[in-house]
């Protein structure tokens, strides 16, 4: 099947089976592998994308589903310029990464909880990023960037 | 690596200067393989000669324009090296860190040891790679000498320049880069290094150098791999491990759409933890392919161990205690007789189950053959070990193989294997064209090298002061080794025996972050602290006298020794850190565990809480480090032993694989829960003791104490005594 899909602003045709997940749709046919395989049963959240802004999990979503939805991956989060989004310059910044896997899904988490919730209290940043895994436990880390990109300043320059 | 610039050509006579370093006594990893690969030339995969450059060796190239280039040998695994190594040769270059990129190497003779394991990389490369810095450093030193016509002992480095210090003049890196170039190079030992009190790189936070790429989605891993004209793999073994395949339907497989080519591999390479039986299935797409398989039918043959289970291991340990007749490994003093007059005797059975190495990136291989020629592109801890595999598989020379180590999406000692190499390699050798291979979760959590489970059956005694008199333990265990002689508390009780008895199984096992010392820590830890509060004292007090008044403590039979100084600082200063000692109310406790393990003196304190309904929290740890000095990157370093403590907790907490007719029951993350963020520590405080040591490694050390410490602050909390992992096994109701 022929799909057009709308992804970090641009069009893309894909032809392959309804039933392929997202996920492999990035992946294997165009080629942004940026979004990563972790689980393929929504358990991990490595493969978090955004459908039209909400975190999604792409390896639970079959490309036949997307429609004309706008999919954002973490290719699509920094500015046209390649300045990066407020919340991967503070996982720079509080240097967060282990081996780097799951930092991806766990970005788009983060990026979609700052933008329903400017100023996330704790129970709520467990809460929201409690179905992203990261098997190094970068979790203090994680915690601490959300917060330092949650004060008013940085999550008002923020976009996505 | 996508994209990277590949290191130079190194030249013959530039080889073989660079030979003399590592032949000289200071090998650059902790396997010399150096001979074995090298054909006496080098070649590499994509040379880019640019005379213009300084590349004094492999590892450093300075261009004309400043920009200096660090070659990162070793794996990143997610423990930091391929920022905090070249940090190393930063320091002794004097170069200014922004002028720095770090490029991965691949696989090649001339930069030693590649492996990353037993959190040796550190210690090891230490003092070769400050001599690489150093190297460059006296040549960039001289040439500017010469240049001004003064001494070279007048001149040092800083922020890329050389700095004539009795007038200040500056000459740039980039300026000299040309006259540098053509000047000898000094024997490694003979370059003079920093006074440690001059570093000002090493100790300083440094964030990580790919982070910038891992935030932006950028392809660093194995998994990434994309070539043209790439057919992507999947690979189906038995259940029950390495049963070959009797028959498959691989026909119906092949007319499924996508599918390029099915066919059954019966070859063997390595035992359980090397090649091993199954079927390939060859497809357009990772989905195409994992897809096919919901239609094989398969028939393994019969295999030995499928009656094997859990329970029948429980009940086997059980009766090697009753009855069993275990190998004695060490028998000091008179334990049975120190019981008999002692003033409290403990007995208990410690157990914790077999668990999995978990990588968040899947096991996965790129690999393309061109006749008697390869190049793979793999997430791997021993790329040695990797190239060594696959050229018996493809029957190559390994010298015809091109080896490129990707960033790994976890290590945890799983990528020490090869497995899924060989299996990449057969399957790409029958293909034709490049192919990647990639498991599945299910293939990775029930096709694992398994940290093996364990049982401990103790006994302890304390005398009328309440002095620890006498400790005997009996292991019983899957693994080869098991727990050294000399374990801790063995050394520093009068009366001590160990025993140890092997079971048998057909589980394939391999190394797992702080094999041995991981689950070790909690067992000890454990049950010092049960003979502390038999004896009526403070565990932490209790574990302080154990340790004596001794500093250096030898090994048995020119075993590692222990230094006890170290050890009871570390425990001094978590316990100010931690205020111990402090009253908390019914519900909470602090809990003390320490460890030494791969050259690291730690101890931890957590402060837990546990509801009347049974649920644990934990509010805080605490950790002491000690692993010499410098910490050479404070942040990485941070990073680990945070990491190293949740990850303890995440497998002492939730993790645990049941065996059932001699497969893996848990098949995906739902059914073998890792720790998630609402469970984490709250806060997490290190101190990190700067002893007079030589740096060493901190992927692991940190890990060992943690079980204890969080298990101990249960007891201190709840009265309730934790005895097996993993926790969550335990009812810590209370009323």
């Amino acid at each position: 099947m022929k799909y057009t899909l709308q992804i970090n602003g641009q069009a893309h045709d894909v032809d392959v089976s309804g039933d392929t997940p997202l996920l492999w749709v990035l992946r294997d046919s165009l080629g942004l592998v940026g979004t990563k395989f972790g689980c393929g049963i929504g358990q991990c959240g490595a493969c978090t994308i955004h459908l039209d802004g909400q975190p999604t999990r792409a390896c639970l979503t079959p490309v036949a589903a997307v429609g004309r939805m706008n999919v954002t991956t973490i290719e699509g989060l920094a500015a046209s310029d390649g300045r990066l989004h407020p919340v991967q310059q503070v996982w720079c910044d509080l240097d967060v990464p282990q081996c780097g896997y799951c930092q991806a899904g766990q970005i788009m988490s983060a990026v979609a909880l700052l933008r329903s919730k400017p100023t996330p209290n704790d129970q709520e940043i467990d809460d929201a990023m409690a179905g992203n895994l990261c098997r190094c436990a970068t979790y203090y880390r994680i915690r601490a960037a959300i917060k330092q990109a949650s004060a008013p300043a940085v999550s008002n320059g923020g976009r996505s | 690596m996508n994209g990277e610039p590949q290191p130079h050509t190194v030249d013959r006579r530039r080889f073989l200067q660079w030979s003399l370093l590592t032949a000289g006594g200071l090998m650059l990893g902790f396997v010399p393989r150096v001979g074995a690969d090298s054909t006496g030339e080098v070649k590499r995969p994509s040379p880019d000669q640019r005379p213009g450059d300084f590349e004094p060796n492999a590892f450093i190239r300075i261009a004309p324009n400043g920009r200096i280039t660090l070659f990162s040998a070793r794996p990143e695994i997610g423990q930091g090296i391929k920022t905090s190594l070249p940090m190393i040769i930063a320091e002794e270059l004097g170069a200014d860190w922004r002028d720095v990129d770090v490029v991965s190497a691949p696989l090649d003779p001339v930069y030693g040891e590649q492996g990353a394991g037993g959190s040796t990389s550190t210690p090891h490369a230490w003092l070769p790679l400050r001599q690489v810095g150093a190297t460059a450093r006296v040549m960039l030193v001289s040439a500017a000498a010469q240049e001004w016509a003064v001494p070279p002992s007048e001149c040092r480095t800083n922020a890329s320049t050389v700095v004539h210090r009795p007038t200040g003049k500056t000459l740039s890196f980039a300026s000299l880069v040309s006259a540098a170039a053509l000047l000898p190079i000094p024997a490694p030992a003979d370059v003079p290094l920093k006074d440690p009190r001059e570093f000002t790189l090493l100790g300083s936070r440094i964030a990580g150098v790919d982070n910038p790429q891992i935030v932006t989605g950028k392809p660093l891993f194995g998994i990434d791999r994309q070539l043209p004209g790439l057919v992507h793999a999947m690979y189906v073994k038995a259940p029950v491990f390495g049963s070959r395949v009797v028959r498959a339907n691989t026909d119906v497989l092949k007319a499924l759409p996508g599918v390029r080519d099915a066919f059954i591999i019966n070859q063997t390479i390595g035992g359980l933890t090397g090649l091993v039986p199954g079927v390939a299935i060859v497809a357009d797409s990772t989905w195409s392919a994992w897809s096919a398989r919901n239609h094989l039918q398969v028939e393994w043959e019969s295999n030995p161990h499928a009656q094997d289970n859990w329970s029948g291991f429980v009940s086997a340990a059980k009766n090697a205690e009753a009855s069993g007749k275990p190998h004695v490994v060490r028998n000091d003093g008179d334990v049975d007789a120190a019981c008999a007059a002692a003033a409290k005797v403990v007995t208990a059975e410690y157990s914790y189950p077999f668990i999995s190495h978990a990588n968040l990136e899947p096991q996965n291989c790129t690999v393309t053959v061109r006749g008697d020629s390869a190049e793979i592109w793999a997430p791997i801890q021993d790329p040695h070990k990797g190239r060594t595999v696959a050229a018996r598989v493809l029957g190559i020379f390994p010298e015809r193989i091109v080896f490129h180590i990707t960033r790994s999406g976890g290590g945890f000692g799983r990528r020490l294997d090869a497995d899924y190499v060989a299996e990449a390699a057969a399957i790409a050798q029958k293909v034709g064209t490049p192919v990647k291979l990639t498991w599945t979760r299910t293939d990775d959590l029930q096709h694992d090298h398994y940290r093996p489970g364990g049982f401990h059956f103790l006994r302890g005694a304390v005398d009328r002061e309440g002095k620890l008199v006498a400790w005997r333990g009996h292991q019983v265990w899957f693994g080869d080794g098991g727990m050294s002689l000399d374990a801790f508390p063995a050394r520093f009780v009068p009366h001590c025996r160990m025993e140890m008895t092997k079971l048998d199984n057909g589980v394939p096992m391999g190394p797992w972050r702080a094999p041995g010392a991981c689950v070790f820590g909690f067992v000890i830890g454990s049950f010092l602290d049960e003979l502390a509060h038999a004896a009526g004292r403070d565990p932490l007090g209790f574990a302080l006298d154990v340790l004596g008044d001794r500093d250096m403590v030898p090994g048995t039979g020119g075993r590692e020794a222990y230094n006890a100084g170290r050890m009871r600082q570390v425990i001094h200063t978590v316990a100010q850190m931690a205020s111990w000692g402090r009253p908390l109310p019914r519900g909470q406790g602090l809990g003390l565990g320490f460890y030494f393990s791969h050259q690291g003196y730690v101890a931890e304190i957590a402060q837990v809480a546990v509801s009347k309904t049974g649920e644990l929290a934990i509010e805080d740890v605490w950790a002491a480090v000690d692993v010499g000095s410098p910490i050479v990157n404070l942040s990485g370093a941070e990073n680990q032993v945070q990491g190293a403590i949740t990850d303890g907790l995440s497998a002492s907490w939730l993790q645990e694989l049941d065996i059932q007719g001699g497969a893996i029951v848990q098949s995906n993350f739902h059914e073998y829960p890792l720790l998630r963020m609402p469970q984490a520590p709250r806060r997490i405080q290190i101190e990190f003791i700067q002893s007079a040591h030589p740096p060493t490694g901190l992927g692991e050390p940190a890990l060992p104490p943690l079980a204890a410490a969080v298990a101990n602050g249960v007891f201190a909390a709840t009265g309730t005594r934790i005895r097996r992992l993993p926790f969550a096994r335990t009812d810590l109701r209370w009323s």
